[in-house]
């Protein structure tokens, strides 16, 4: 017996509007569809009318994890449309920030995949971790979620002895906390009998479908833009690209758990070799007209952004290409042929950030099945009309 | 005298009254367990130490709205809750709890009462598979279907492993399997093996992580429960909590010598039994994520059925020695 079944676009194992159609034999899914477009963000028009300044805080709002990520590749983009050359402490600043960020989105996916898994002592103790990191990001920043450290032409806070005596103590109780996680998540036998094998995706389908981040070092690609493309002082810091072979979501979870690692000692690096000087440099209100691409690898993969000016002192065109919109397509071949109860595991294996890929809201007729998009104001009117005669509903009663 | 005994017994303890309130004690329990297993507090606001909060919880509960869907099966959609209930309830009064005396079987405790509390504590989950199928939603359905399909993995290993104590202790009756282990202590340890096995097998009935498959939050929603509101959701939650007190009651009484020292001391030895109980199935709670249905199955198969019988075997051969 086939039917379907939906996830989403609201279900428990979701924290974002995205809807997946599950074709279902029994408990084996046969054939799986992403519907995307329950969220409307229109931040890629509020950008043009927004000065360059004023869009470091605009994309930082893009997100929410990754909030440090997109700013950085919104800036770097930006200064190199400027010819600016961002000062060293700065610089390594800015990527001390970047690694303690992906500390947290990491050990938040943790926490994620255990409560997915049914493993809520998981979560409880891997957000409680998480608490060091973050306040090492309000000491070094003064804010947990939405740092604000970056500039166009460096960073906005320095930093001091006393702070970096703090972060390294701090990183010591982080390295035992993760060995153990490391223990438990790759030896605990129901976590694993979960994870293991669960969302395979090939090595060829995963350059093929274009995953990004884990996903794709998971799938054994050593792939990874810190390395490749080297932004920031990453060409300055030694580290490894950490890959798994078994192609699903275990592999990720180790790849996870290992680049905490790295990140510990990039951080320790960073901190260790911090020059003096500067933290930033002035920049000029206007750029010239051009047009760049800036690459970053956030904790999630590969994000990109467009940004175009045009001699004004605001973008002409800035499009945000975020990490998980890269994996939507992996995501389908991994869950084809799994079982519904790992659905919410395969999903949030690619640690989805739906409202960062999301850009306009499109209707669909649940009839039909016709797509259209349509403004706001027609919406508005249209739902004026087809409310128009409907009676008041009786409020709802007191049951005592 | 006979009649007002018998309505004390049926209404206050162990019926009715004491099972209500046990029960909300042992959710309050087994939450605050968990809870700081987890590093977290875990009830705090309703009463001395959170102790009232289950018992706010059901009535705040009986109060919302109480939805039936259109397309549910209404009468037997609206009649499970109570039936599940009473089912669980009456395998309470069953327990030698306050019945405990050997020379007197009266209608609560006689030849057999071991089969018909197993016989009570399955019907439970048929209850659960009705109550998801006549909701007709989806995830019920789904649910419904994995309620049955964990039922063929445990029962079997779970009846092998409570009759073996009772095979040893030559009788069918609690309060004589009871009393056989209470007079040779070192005879239930033959039984240990059977007493894990019980415990996973009891997990797995109670629907507990790692056997929350039927209603796993992050797969199908509410799963068996998704349709289920207000009251009739207040039932099914104290039935579950109820239930648990009688399969840890039952494991108590098989496998670690029931609760004599009459209704007082037999009231104490209850309570910390199972409690003793409970702080296993907590632990195994709190310390391994759900696994898929079809594992639970295998696992079942692979290792719980196969070593309930070597503890069948066991006793067999402790058996013939003895004798």
């Amino acid at each position: 017996m086939k039917f379907q079944i939906p996830i989403g676009p609201q279900h428990p194992a979701l924290k974002e509007p995205i809807s997946l159609r599950m074709t279902v034999e029994g408990e084996v899914i046969r054939d799986a569809d992403i519907r995307l477009g329950y969220n409307h963000r229109g931040l890629e028009k509020l950008a043009e009318q927004k000065t360059w300044i004023q869009n470091i805080y605009l994309t930082e709002r893009i997100c929410g994890i990754c909030s440090h990520s997109h700013t950085t590749c919104y800036v770097q983009g930006v200064e190199k449309l400027m010819e600016l050359e961002p000062p060293k402490r700065g610089l390594y600043i800015r990527t001390l920030v970047a690694e303690l960020e992906r500390i947290h989105s990491h050990l938040l996916w943790l926490g994620v995949a255990g409560h997915e898994a049914g493993f809520d002592s998981f979560f409880m103790y891997t957000w409680r971790d998480r608490e060091i990191v973050m306040d090492i990001l309000e000491i070094i920043t003064g804010n947990r979620v939405h740092y604000g450290i970056n500039t166009i032409g460096g960073v906005r806070r320095d930093l001091d002895e006393q702070q970096v005596k703090r972060i390294l103590d701090s990183l010591d109780i982080l390295r035992q906390r993760s060995e153990y996680y490391k223990h438990l998540g790759t030896n605990e036998p129901s976590f694993v009998a979960r994870l293991a094998g669960v969302g395979y995706l090939s090595r060829e389908d995963a350059i093929a479908l274009c995953a990004v981040g884990p996903t794709l070092r998971a799938s054994g690609v050593a792939m990874d833009v810190r390395k490749d493309d080297p932004y920031a002082v990453y060409d300055e810091v030694p580290f490894e690209v950490c890959t798994a072979d078994t192609c699903d979501v275990l592999g990720r979870t180790v790849v996870r758990i290992k680049e905490l690692f790295q990140c510990y000692n990039i951080i320790e690096f960073l901190l260790k070799n911090l020059p003096a000087g500067p933290v930033a440099v002035r920049a000029p209100r206007r750029a010239k007209p051009n047009e760049v691409v800036s690459r970053y690898e956030a904790p999630r993969g590969e994000n990109i952004h467009y940004i175009k000016s045009n001699g004004t002192d605001k973008p002409e065109r800035l499009k945000v290409r975020a990490p998980t919109l890269g994996n939507y397509a992996a995501t389908i071949q991994m869950l084809k042929n799994g079982f519904i109860a790992d659905v919410p595991l395969i999903f949030a294996a690619i640690d989805p950030c739906i409202c960062c890929a999301e850009r306009a809201v499109s209707l669909v007729d649940a009839r039909t099945g016709q797509e259209k998009i349509i403004s706001l104001n027609s919406l508005k009117s249209l739902s004026l009309k087809l409310s128009a005669g409907n009676k008041r509903k009786r409020e709802a009663e007191w049951p005592l | 005298m006979a009649t007002v005994k018998t309505l004390i017994y049926l209404v206050i303890y162990p019926g009715l009254l004491f099972l209500f309130l046990y029960s909300t004690f042992v959710e309050w329990y087994d939450r605050k367990l968990y809870a700081r297993l987890q590093n977290r507090m875990g009830p705090t606001h309703t009463g001395r130490f959170g102790l009232l909060q289950p018992i706010a919880d059901f009535f705040k509960l009986m109060a919302k709205e109480d939805i039936v869907p259109e397309r549910a099966d209404k009468k037997m959609f609206s009649a499970l809750p109570a039936f599940g209930l009473a089912i669980v309830f009456t395998a309470m009064l069953l327990l030698p709890l306050w019945n405990y005396s050997l020379d007197k079987p009266s209608v609560t405790s006689f030849s057999g009462d071991l089969i018909v509390v197993l016989y009570l504590l399955s019907l439970p989950t048929f209850i659960f598979f009705l109550a998801g199928w006549s909701s007709t939603n989806l995830f019920s359905t789904i649910g419904a279907a994995r309620v049955l399909t964990m039922l063929f993995g445990y029962e079997v290993p779970l009846f092998l492993a409570v009759l073996s104590p009772a095979v040893l202790a030559n009788s069918w009756r609690l309060a004589e399997i009871a009393a056989f282990y209470r007079q040779r202590p070192a005879l239930a340890l033959v039984n240990l093996l059977g007493f894990v096995i019980a415990l996973i097998c009891v997990q797995a009935k109670l629907e507990r992580t790692p056997f929350d498959i039927p209603h796993a939050e992050t797969e199908i929603v509410g799963g068996t429960f998704t349709e289920y509101s207000g009251k009739k959701l207040a039932i099914f939650r104290l039935m579950m909590d109820a239930e648990m007190v009688v399969a840890a009651g039952l494991l108590a009484t098989v496998f670690l010598g029931g609760f004599p020292g009459g209704p007082l001391f037999g009231l104490l030895n209850f309570i910390v039994k199972t409690l003793f109980v409970i702080f296993f199935l907590s632990l195994i709670r709190a310390t391994t994520s759900r696994i898929r249905v079809d594992q639970v199955v295998s696992f079942a198969w692979k290792y719980l059925a196969p070593l309930a019988i070597v503890q069948l075997l066991i006793v067999i051969l402790v058996k013939g020695l003895l004798s």
